[in-house]
């Protein structure tokens, strides 16, 4: 590298310091590249010989850091950040947030519940047993079978109570905002059955069911849980996105220091610095220095905007060329970014009305089930029952529909798809998203960095020429230039090269004075050119133009015409010239394009197919994109998309293949109608179990045999997506 | 008979035992970084070491 870029000074990361009332201060980072044993050893040796660090330990499962300090004084959390770069590992400041804090307790919860429900299932079955056999006309006396009737009474009732908590209480929010969810008979049933079942232990009756109503828990909560893991691992990869891209400015003291702040903390008038690779944080007006801004997540333009003195850049844009100094004319919250923001908000509250799977089939299950064993206690009892065999009988029917197969069939399907997705490098946010993308039919593609891979390429230059370049382009920074040396492959090196920020770069080539950049730099008058181009000559000699474009994903094609195959229509929105879309939808085959859109255009475009009956699937990586993200039926974005992009979209594809997009919907429609046969087959179950219970065709042994049953085929079933076909 | 009424209060109390094992590795956080506890093993602590031929 001929060019280093001025470094930056240790930052200033106090503003990240976590400060607990007594407690020491500590320091929460995301180290990159930690991957063994050596890493761990050396990382926390490294960090903790710091002056003023009390200990440091590292997560090597999340890649966290955490390093206390011995007091707030001598905290130094710069000096840290450096020590870690120099070892290799860079790290960025991380807060878990609240969020997070909660949903590792929901989960520690849930683990602790499930192995309760697990010990009680176990005990409870082994005093089942010998009830069982007695069914079956086995020798067992009446003292023995009171007997373990309550030894199991004794075992499963304090379990279920415990266990059953998470169902109780979610039971009882889900009542008290006048809905019933799937927790609600959940509850019902497993109260009744223990009630019912105590009142026949005391009255010597045949019939507990005390091992049915601790199984069902644990085979509910085993669905509970899987559902959670897949949420919070998607959370977590979430949240480590984010933190990479650490929302922070560096600010210019009145002193002259620099110092590195959380964006919130940004106020108008404030004086910041850009470096190189670096994104403008919020609006702002630049005070000094020359750059070259990509502006492409913003618009989709590839083609460098140029800045000097006085004109006002976008927050979002990333800094190409040149260190900024602007001066801050909004805050964060009121920055043009923050309308995109507020569009967002509203997509999501659009989404949020998305009713899931397991909702809508337990609002049919729940009145019928219900109303079934309300029927059979009354039509038992007006029969000539007796009020107990009648009540008997009712539960009966609760227990016998007992909704695990529900319970498990949703959770079990997502796990197995989000697992197959996740080894294709698709990340899944949540259950849900899956469950929309099924049902999408229409596929928009935002253009640059979807279709195409969002990065210049060299359209054209005899060869000769470009070697001749070569050497002054391999030694710059600027993106044109690195396409440009990357064509020309390995070689020589320019000497002598300054760069001119904004402008281009200058130096020696065998002696000779050589210039690459704007053509104005280069001595070629002006005439503004649209081409995202590049000048180069030598002193007093013939200029020669490079001509640059973004070139289309290697497997777009292929991917557009695998999805028109599956009966999906597809479309290009894109804020790009409407010449530079057609030129690459023509190429990935797309012939509904539209092009020069605004980020809101772009929403509302889709609102539009949507009221037109349309469920759309939104595939973009752009600022520009993020509102219309959030208000499609379900979005996907590329890994190398902004973190707003991320958050708005519900699944998140790494590598370079569109292929990806294809192969989530199929999983997603895999997983829908593996999720719809496990509800079919409940239900077919059902119809058989329910009337057999009515008539009391029912006893302890077949109601856990049936039981199991069910859930054993609904959770095989949902194993068959994990072995592609 | 009489062995059933010691026996089936062993299993149970055994099982309590598993349950409670299993709530204190939760309660130590013993499964937040099982990458971490496999590399750990390897690491040479400095005091403990023997002395090097």
């Amino acid at each position: 590298m001929a060019l280093t870029y001025e470094l930056a000074p240790a930052a200033d990361l106090t503003a990240f310091l976590k400060r607990r009332l007594g407690e020491k201060p500590s320091l929460d980072l995301l180290v990159k590249g930690a991957r063994c044993a050596a890493c761990l050893g050396k990382i926390e040796r490294e960090t903790a010989a710091l002056p003023g660090v009390a200990a440091s330990r590292l997560n090597l499962t999340t890649g966290k850091l955490t390093v206390s300090f011995d007091s707030l004084s001598s905290a130094d959390p710069g000096a840290v950040v450096a020590t870690l770069g120099r070892l290799g590992y860079p790290a960025s400041p991380y807060d878990p947030g609240l969020a997070a804090e909660a949903s590792e307790r929901e989960g520690r919860r849930l683990a602790l519940c499930l192995a309760v429900a697990a010990f009680g299932a176990m005990n409870t079955m082994m005093f089942s047993v010998p009830l069982w056999a007695g069914l079956f006309g086995q020798e067992l006396g009446p003292a023995t079978r009171v007997l373990m009737q309550w030894w199991c009474a004794l075992v499963a009732t304090p379990c279920a109570l415990y266990a059953g908590r998470p169902f109780f209480e979610s039971a009882w929010r889900s009542l008290k905002a006048r809905r019933a969810n799937m927790d609600v008979p959940i509850s019902i049933g497993v109260l009744l059955t223990l009630g019912i079942s105590f009142s026949e232990t005391l009255l010597r009756g045949r019939d507990a069911y005390f091992d049915a109503a601790i199984s069902l828990l644990f085979l509910l909560l085993i669905g509970r849980f899987l559902d959670h893991e897949l949420k919070s691992r998607a959370r977590s990869a979430a949240a480590d996105l984010l933190a990479l891209q650490a929302a922070s400015a560096t600010v210019v003291d009145e002193d002259g220091q620099e110092r590195r702040r959380p964006i919130g903390d940004v106020g108008v008038g404030d004086r910041l610095v850009v470096r190189p690779g670096e994104r403008i944080p919020v609006d702002g007006q630049v005070e000094a220095g020359f750059a070259e801004l990509d502006c492409s997540l913003l618009t989709g333009e590839i083609r460098p905007v140029t800045l000097g003195p006085g004109t006002a850049c976008p927050a979002g844009a990333i800094n190409l060329s040149g260190v900024l100094r602007l001066r801050a004319l909004a805050r964060p919250e009121d920055s043009s970014l923050a309308a995109i923001a507020r569009l967002v908000e509203a997509g999501a509250q659009s989404k949020s009305r998305y009713v899931r799977l397991a909702d809508q089939a337990a609002e049919i299950y729940v009145p019928v089930v219900h109303g079934a064993a309300i029927l059979t206690f009354a039509a038992s009892w007006l029969l000539g029952l007796g009020p107990r065999e009648a009540l008997l009988r009712a539960v009966a029917v609760l227990i016998i529909t007992c909704p695990c197969a529900l319970g498990l069939a949703v959770p079990a399907v997502q796990v197995s798809a989000s697992w197959r997705l996740f080894r294709r490098g698709v990340l899944v946010k949540s259950g849900a998203a899956l469950e929309r993308l099924a049902r999408v039919n229409h596929v928009v593609f935002d253009k640059t960095g979807v279709l195409t891979e969002g990065r210049p390429e060299l359209l054209d230059g005899p060869p000769s020429i470009v070697s001749l370049a070569a050497p002054l382009a391999r030694a710059s920074a600027h993106p044109l230039a690195r396409a440009l040396a990357a064509h020309a492959g390995p070689g020589e090196t320019a000497t002598d090269v300054v760069e001119h920020a904004g402008l281009g770069v200058e130096g020696r080539i065998g002696g000779r004075p050589a210039r690459l950049g704007r053509a104005a730099f280069v001595g070629v008058p002006d005439c503004g050119s649209l081409e995202t181009e590049l000048w180069f000559g030598f002193e007093d000699d013939t200029k020669f133009r490079f001509r640059f474009s973004d070139r289309l994903r290697a497997d777009a094609a292929d991917a557009v015409a695998a999805l028109k195959a599956m009966g999906l229509t597809v479309e290009v929105l894109s804020g790009d010239t409407p010449t530079a879309v057609a030129r690459a939808a023509d190429a990935a085959g797309i012939a509904q394009r539209r092009g020069g859109l605004t980020p809101i255009e772009k929403a509302e475009a889709v609102a539009v197919l949507q009221s037109g009956g349309h469920r759309v699937l939104m595939v973009g990586d752009g600022l520009n994109d993020t509102a219309a993200l959030a208000r499609a039926d379900a979005a996907m974005a590329p890994g190398s998309a902004l973190d707003a992009s991320q958050n708005a979209a519900d699944l998140v594809f790494s590598g370079d293949g569109l292929g990806a997009v294809v192969e989530a919907l199929r999983v997603a429609r895999g997983a829908r109608r593996l999720a719809l046969q496990n509800f079919g087959f409940a239900a077919a179950y059902n119809l058989v179990a329910a009337p057999a219970a009515m008539l009391g065709l029912i006893n302890p042994f077949l109601a856990a045999l049936a039981m199991s049953g069910s859930s054993l085929f609904v959770t095989l079933n949902a194993l068959r997506l994990r072995t592609p076909r | 008979m009489n062995i059933v009424m010691m026996l089936a209060p062993m299993s149970v109390f055994l099982g309590l035992i598993g349950v409670g094992a299993f709530w204190w590795t939760l309660k130590n956080n013993q499964y937040d970084d099982p990458a971490g506890d496999a590399a750990r093993i390897l690491l040479d602590d400095p005091e403990d070491s023997p002395p090097a031929i």
